[in-house]
């Protein structure tokens, strides 16, 4: 028993730390946010040199073939960076849909070019999981689907959407009838809003894989949420070792030094849960669903915590878009939201021990 | 990250369970029926002082921590009693073990880890707390002896101890880290008086201890003179992986799920109060996230940050958990002591009051945020003020 990265994993952690510290540094994350383009293409095509499309798609199909662990290793670092990219959508839920619930047509057809990264796919399952809003919703009916999808996560420019109907069931679609950005806090990552109106689409098994997908989403935006965290409290140390007050460092107050030790102290029992979490994902099914709500609930709170600790260490200079500490202020508030705020998903933590209706 | 059982471990795992199993009958309610005869039958079997040389009364197995927690689960699934844990078999024997010399080892540490010495810790002091290492005990040399004057607080096992391990100050002139001795006191000693110290539970958990003119030969320094700080700090670390243990802390939750699930209100449960749900969850959560931290520091070394937060997040959680508790109870709640109503013996609220003593005691949430930022995040060190 080892509760530690492997050599492999922690190769990987590295190579990603590299790789994004050369293809996504605040300057080309800025650039992403405010010229709104729809995806940051040499990001990707940068992250797939290294296998990250593929990451979770067997090695028949032409990706890596590793687990979730390294998906989650992944995100850390992609929110430690707020790197701009479909990951969540095109490298984790897509694939997983299409492995959970695909025919071995649809995965013959649609794996090995996710995982070269010559396509992206998106993923619009908001509804079934965090509840409809503004009457939204997608039917199915007769190999159709109509209705809308908001909060669809990697869909601008996709090739393939992975949808999920009112009652759960998963499809595949090649198109749309309609598309639109909707403007978050969070500039790094796109959400969409599609339409649908009679559009065709073929079903995927009907499994219960969209539950697998909700608990694979909540370990990814709490591993997200890990990383830029671990970000702002390197960032605010940084400052705080620096920036002089009253003649000394201001990291030598007690008042600045403790909300750094407060900060690292909710981090890295976060960072174990999300991996135990993750870990359970592919090894522990059974104690996986509730493993993920903890880890998505979990780091909400402490994700806010820092947030807006690291920010104020930071005083003045914190809140400006010059020093871009919003990004991953932002970045972490959009986590705590997306696929369920924290209050909603302790309810389903609740419920899957049977401590709740 | 691979959390299953090489074939070796499984096997270790089963023979736990069966020796368990086979000595069912000589515990009851989690209390063995004779506890130094329970100590002695686990000090043989390697389920206490397992690490320990036979030489010196010990199991003499090598360290394998996974060996270990093997072992402190399945004697919680079996609800069978874990060996003795006091302060001389956490805090004096390794210490000993590291910087004793082989009359001490040899004369000290097999009684005590058989349970047949009782040993209390005498660090800190009314004018010494978190500085530690202002203490003012002193220990004057007298021939081949010291004769000791000054006070100990929060000795908690003082009343019941055969012996004490002790902090003095035999160099009063050097500065304060380099005059300090590490000095083991019989308590019978003459000059030797024990005052129970009451706290705010109603208790007396912990003790004052007054020394007036105590004679100790000097043979009784471990480390060797002058060396005590040095000597003490090896075992510090000892007390705080204790007070943060995340085991416990999952116990307690449990019993807090089953008081939830069980208490009613107007006939409604409190666990179906969405409210109280909620909070129950979020502690849940963080007993979790403790629980794996807990098992990264087992086996990860690059976790040294995650091994630096035990104690500060281990208490508190540890006294949130017993504040919901109450909180669930409402005005059942406030009951204490003794009466029909009275839930769980009052154990929730003394637990709430006395945890806020751990997460005061053995170094201050403040001397604790202070490590985590100096040693693990490399922000500047407090000022060290130069005085007496």
């Amino acid at each position: 028993m080892r509760f530690a990265l492997s050599e492999d994993q922690v190769l990987l952690q590295d190579s990603l730390a590299k790789a994004l510290a050369e293809l996504a540094p605040l300057e080309r994350v800025r650039r992403f946010a405010d010229d709104n383009e729809p995806c940051a293409g040499d990001i990707w095509a940068g992250l797939a040199e290294l296998g990250l499309p593929g990451l979770l798609i067997d090695e028949a199909h032409g990706g890596l073939g590793l687990g979730l662990i390294e998906a989650a290793l992944a995100a850390e670092a992609l929110g430690r960076t707020v790197a701009p990219t479909p990951f969540l959508g095109s490298a984790v839920l897509a694939p997983l849909a299409l492995k959970l619930a695909g025919s071995a047509e649809q995965q013959a057809r649609w794996l090995p070019r996710l995982a070269a990264g010559e396509i992206t796919a998106g993923v619009a399952i908001a509804e079934p999981i965090a509840g409809a809003r503004d009457g939204a919703g997608v039917d199915a009916v007769a190999g159709r689907l109509t209705g809308r999808a908001l909060f669809a996560v990697g869909a601008e420019g996709a090739d393939l959407l992975v949808v999920a109907d009112r009652t759960g069931g998963l499809h595949l679609a090649e198109s749309a009838e309609a598309t639109a950005p909707m403007r978050t806090i969070d500039a790094t990552r796109r959400l969409t809003e599609i339409s649908f109106k009679a559009t065709p689409a073929e079903p995927l098994a009907s499994n219960g894989a969209l539950e697998r997908l909700r608990d694979a989403a909540w370990v990814m935006l709490a591993a997200d949420t890990v990383g830029a965290a671990g970000a702002m409290l390197g960032k605010a140390v940084g400052y705080a070792q620096e920036r002089r007050q009253f003649g000394r460092v201001i990291g030598s107050f007690q008042a600045v030094k403790h909300l750094c030790a407060e900060m690292a102290a909710e981090i890295e029992p976060a960072r174990a849960l999300v991996w135990y979490a993750a870990y359970a994902f592919d090894h522990a099914p059974d104690e996986a669903p509730l493993m993920a709500a903890h880890a998505k609930a979990h780091t909400s709170e402490i994700g806010r915590f820092v947030a807006r600790t690291a920010t104020e260490v930071h005083g003045g200079i914190g809140i400006t878009d010059l020093l871009g500490l919003h990004y991953w202020f932002k970045r972490i508030g959009l986590n705590r939201q997306l696929f369920g705020g924290p209050e909603r998903v302790r309810e389903t933590a609740a419920r899957l021990q049977g401590l709740a209706a | 990250m691979d959390l299953t059982l090489t074939p070796e471990l499984s096997a270790f795992r089963e023979e736990v369970r069966a020796f368990l199993a086979a000595h069912r009958g000589e515990y009851e309610a989690g209390q063995p029926k004779d506890p130094l005869a329970w100590q002695r039958l686990l000090i043989e079997h390697g389920y206490a002082a397992r690490t320990i040389p036979k030489a010196y009364g010990g199991f003499g197995a090598q360290p394998d921590i996974l060996k270990a927690r093997i072992i402190a689960e399945a004697f919680i699934a079996a609800g069978a009693p874990r060996g003795l844990a006091n302060q001389g078999i956490s805090m004096l024997v390794p210490t000993l073990l590291e910087v004793g010399s082989e009359d001490q080892k040899t004369r000290w540490i097999g009684p005590t880890l058989r349970g047949e010495v009782v040993w209390c810790q005498g660090y800190s002091e009314p004018g010494a707390g978190s500085d530690l290492a202002s203490l003012q005990t002193r220990a004057v040399e007298d021939g081949e002896d010291f004769v000791i004057s000054g006070s100990k607080i929060w000795t908690s096992t003082a009343h019941l101890a055969d012996m004490m391990f002790c902090l003095v100050r035999t160099e009063p002139d050097k500065p304060k880290h380099e005059g300090i001795s590490y000095v083991l006191i019989p308590m019978d000693t003459p000059g030797i008086e024990v005052r129970p110290l009451k706290t705010m539970t109603g208790y007396a958990e912990f003790n004052e201890v007054f020394f007036t003119d105590v004679r100790v030969p000097q043979a009784n320094v471990v480390g060797g003179r002058g060396r005590g700080w040095q000597v003490a700090n090896t075992t510090l670390k000892h007390e705080r992986g204790m007070l943060g243990d995340p085991n416990a802390t999952e116990a307690r939750l449990a019993a807090l799920i089953e008081l939830m699930k069980t208490e009613t209100v107007d006939g409604e449960r409190i666990i179906d109060n969405p409210v109280f749900r909620d909070r129950l969850m979020q502690l849940q959560a963080r007993v979790f996230a403790m629980k794996f931290n807990g098992l990264r520091i087992l086996t990860d070394e690059t976790a040294g940050l995650a091994r630096l937060i035990v104690k500060l997040q281990g208490c508190e959680l540890n006294h949130q958990v017993a504040a919901l508790a109450i909180d669930a109870l409402g005005e059942l709640g406030v009951l204490y002591h003794e009466g029909p109503h009275l839930r769980a013996k009052g154990s929730w609220q003394r637990n709430y009051m006395f945890d806020l003593g751990l997460i005061i005691g053995g170094g201050t949430a403040q001397i604790q945020k202070n490590i985590i930022a100096e040693r693990g995040l490399g922000l500047p060190r407090e000022p060290k003020t130069v005085g007496a």
